[in-house]
């Protein structure tokens, strides 16, 4: 904690989210979401099943369409105009729970596809950035394998490469690791904390408190698609406010 | 187990086993044997019942394979040299017709002369395909063109095909051999132009014609550049068609004249009704299969597509298509085409069935990408999305490759489908190999009452070319394999 402490955070806004609501059908999943990031803030979203966690990030990017409200990243507003949904998607990196690497391709094209076809990168310049990144995630070896061929961690890993190769400001993580075998969580979780001391924005969803407690600056609390509570990291372990929040730590902290 | 588990439950191996062969009777010939044909009294039944019946096949069949006669002028013939040899009442086939008539088979009426131009386009077709089938492959993609290159030799030799166009052909197949080790990304342009070159050598006429047509494509890419930046990609793309329609339609009669009259330069014109057998066959199959993928792939797509009035065209277009037998569109493509066309556009009838035929299989093949689409897991778009790759590259880049793969063995079973459903065209009145010309050779008295023979022929070559397609995809399937699972 002494380390989450030690980490910048600007005063410039990332995303801001303002009244946000949204439907799926007559399903009201995200009711009036109100949430600012700052630049450099790391934060942890949690809260039980369907709790509508996932469906917020995934607005962020515009992987889904809010109705009501507005989303503003990185000063571009989310609307129906299809250059912002490409700028704002080429600034916010996203890593999903289930990887979605391309499994038609090797690792390495993984990684440049997306520099060269939506950066406009030179394939030679594409390949140099894209060994940096599977060197600092620690698996250079598997280069030239196909996703399939590698472990489940190691291809989240690469999927985390794979963001990072477009240089993007803002990382959204949707339960990046509750795919994984325990002994897998360790070495992904290391690499994401990594890339949090280095100052990168970060969204993730995750019921890894022990995560939560070494790098977030704040953990925020959802459920039946509000808000609930968010507060710091220590706070919002030791002292929780809402019935809801105790319940629900006590139910994964409890075992 | 439970026994040493109520003695001791601490355990600690000292010493690892070797592997050991299986024991006898679970291996090898025995093993099979047992386990496949005599398994169960039903399953020796079984086993005994289809030895008796290959038996029966075989041996009722095997006389008249053994008694086949190729030296004779009609089946009369063949049939008193079959009863001297084997005795009266002698059964043997008389592939003497085969040999009397096999031209016929292959290019239906096409003049003897002029054999050399098909055979020279069906050699180029392979060295048009090679850099699509075996995509920088350097062995394959040589020893593909080696090949082309023998069989050039051999057949235009045969084929006794005039000095000039045999040293060029011969010229041109060792370009793309030298291409083919240097840069075998550039072979791919061959693979443009030979439609147009196929074209030109198959119906002869004016080299000019297949020439100012390609340049419509030409027209059509200029103007899209052009008007692109001015009133964006969609709408310049419509106006670049439009042009390039009528560059087709009233600028291409006349520019042909001028330049032909400038620079004079032929091949005797064939007119439709010369073509027939395999050449028939393999023209229109070829021809359909190379448009029906992109067309199906538009289609499928269209069929996914969130725009109404894409969505409504595509389904409707597939429906209809499948719902209707090809012999039906086959009979109304006339006057189905009347209805797209301007009015006077008097329509070859090869062109016609072609384009029948392309939308027929096109409407298959959108189904069956539509199936590949639909294996993709949601998280591959959304990760195509996610790293900002648009409508179009995504599709490209990551959706496509992979519905096709899955979809290989669908595809290539409708590209089989549509090569054999050539035969259809005998019903428009077109040679094909299997009704046509056989009809055309049992009108010959000499060998009026031959049954078996011509369909057999026809049959092997059919079965070695669907074969071969067969094979194709599965080696593709191999090759493409990355997935581990
Ligand atoms: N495409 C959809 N159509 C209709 N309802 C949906 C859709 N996607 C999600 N939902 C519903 O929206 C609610 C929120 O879903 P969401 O995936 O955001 O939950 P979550 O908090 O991420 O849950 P989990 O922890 O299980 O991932 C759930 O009740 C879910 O059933
Ligand atoms: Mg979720």
């Amino acid at each position: 904690m002494a380390e989450a402490a030690k980490m910048q955070v600007s005063d410039e806004v990332a995303i801001q989210i303002t009244s946000m609501n949204k439907w799926y059908g007559q399903f009201h999943v995200l009711r009036d979401i109100n949430m600012t990031v700052m630049k450099g803030e790391r934060i942890v979203i949690c809260g039980p099943s369907g709790s509508g966690k996932s469906t917020l990030i995934r607005c962020i990017n515009r992987l889904e369409e809010h109705q009501q409200g507005q989303i503003v990243v990185d000063g571009t507003e989310l609307t129906n105009d299809l250059k912002n949904i490409d700028k704002v998607r080429s600034e916010v990196g996203m890593v999903f729970q289930h990887f979605n690497l391309f499994p038609h391709l090797t690792i390495l094209e993984n990684l440049t596809l997306a520099p060269i076809w939506v950066r406009k990168v030179p394939k030679k310049e594409a390949e140099e950035t894209a060994m940096y990144f599977l060197g600092k995630v620690k698996i250079p070896e598997q280069a030239h394998k196909y996703p399939g061929q590698l472990s489940g961690g190691q291809q989240q890993r690469v999927a985390i490469a794979r963001s990072l190769c477009m240089k993007p400001r803002i990382m959204l993580f949707d339960e990046p690791t509750s795919a994984l075998d325990p002994e897998m969580i360790k070495e992904v979780l290391d690499t994401m904390i990594e890339l949090a001391q280095e100052g990168m924005t970060m969204l993730c969803v995750t019921h890894e408190m022990g995560f939560a407690q070494a790098v977030a600056n704040r953990v925020i609390f959802m459920d039946q698609g509000q808000i609930v509570e968010q507060n710091e990291p220590k706070e919002f372990f030791n002292n929780p406010k809402s019935e809801r929040t105790k319940l629900f730590l006590s139910q994964i902290l409890g075992h | 187990m439970s026994e040493t588990h109520a003695q001791t439950v601490t355990f600690v191996r000292d010493t690892m086993l070797p592997p050991v062969a299986p024991p006898v009777g679970e291996r090898g010939a025995v093993k099979w044997l047992r386990e496949n044909l005599f398994s169960t009294p039903l399953n020796i039944a079984l086993t005994v019942l289809g030895v008796v019946a290959i038996w029966w096949l075989v041996s009722s069949s095997l006389p008249w394979w053994l008694n086949s006669v190729w030296n004779a002028s009609s089946l009369g013939e063949c049939r008193q040299i079959v009863a001297a040899n084997a005795g009266e009442g002698a059964t043997g086939a008389c592939w003497a017709m085969i040999r009397e008539r096999w031209h016929q088979f292959l290019f239906g009426f096409y003049p003897p002369s002029q054999w050399w131009r098909p055979i020279l386009a069906f050699g180029l077709l392979f060295g048009a395909l090679a850099p699509v089938l075996f995509a920088g492959q350097k062995r394959s993609l040589t020893v593909l063109l080696g090949a082309v290159l023998v069989f050039l030799l051999i057949t235009l030799y045969l084929a006794g095909a005039p000095g000039v166009p045999f040293a060029l052909a011969i010229a041109l197949v060792l370009g793309m051999l030298a291409l083919a080790q240097m840069q075998p990304g550039r072979l791919l342009w061959f693979t443009l132009i030979y439609p147009a070159l196929c074209f030109w050598l198959l119906w002869g006429g004016s080299v000019w014609s297949p020439i100012v047509a390609m340049a419509g494509f030409g027209v059509l890419y200029a103007v899209f550049r052009l008007a692109s930046p001015m009133i964006g990609l969609a709408p310049a793309a419509g106006v670049g068609i439009v042009v390039a329609v009528l560059w087709w339609l009233y600028a291409e009669g006349p520019v042909v004249s001028v330049v032909q009259g400038v620079l004079p330069f032929a091949l005797q014109s064939i007119n439709s009704d010369q073509f027939g057998g395999f050449l028939l066959a393999i023209v229109i199959g070829v021809t359909g299969i190379a448009f029906s993928l992109p067309i199906g792939i538009l289609l499928a797509l269209g069929r996914q597509s969130d725009m109404l009035i894409v969505k409504t065209l595509s389904v409707g277009f597939i429906e209809f298509i499948r719902g209707v037998p090809l012999i039906t569109l086959l009979f109304t493509a006339s006057l189905l085409l009347q209805y797209f066309l301007p009015p006077g556009t008097n329509f070859d009838i090869i062109l016609r069935v072609i384009i029948l035929v392309t939308f027929f299989a096109a409407a298959y093949l959108a189904e069956v990408i539509r199936g590949g689409l639909a294996a993709l897991p949601r998280g591959q778009y959304e990760a195509a999305d996610a790293l900002g790759l648009d409508y179009w590259r995504a599709q490209r880049l990551i959706i496509l490759p992979q519905a096709l793969k899955v979809s290989i063995p669908a595809i290539v079973s409708t590209f089989i489908g549509l090569f054999k459903d050539t035969t259809l065209v005998a019903f428009v009145g077109l040679m094909d190999p299997l009704k046509g010309v056989t009809q055309i050779v049992r009108a010959d008295i000499n060998w009026k009452g031959i049954y078996w023979e011509p369909y057999i022929f026809v049959g092997v070559i059919f079965f070695v070319i669907c074969f071969g397609m067969s094979r194709y995809s599965m080696y593709l399937e191999r090759k493409l394999k990355t997935d581990h699972r």
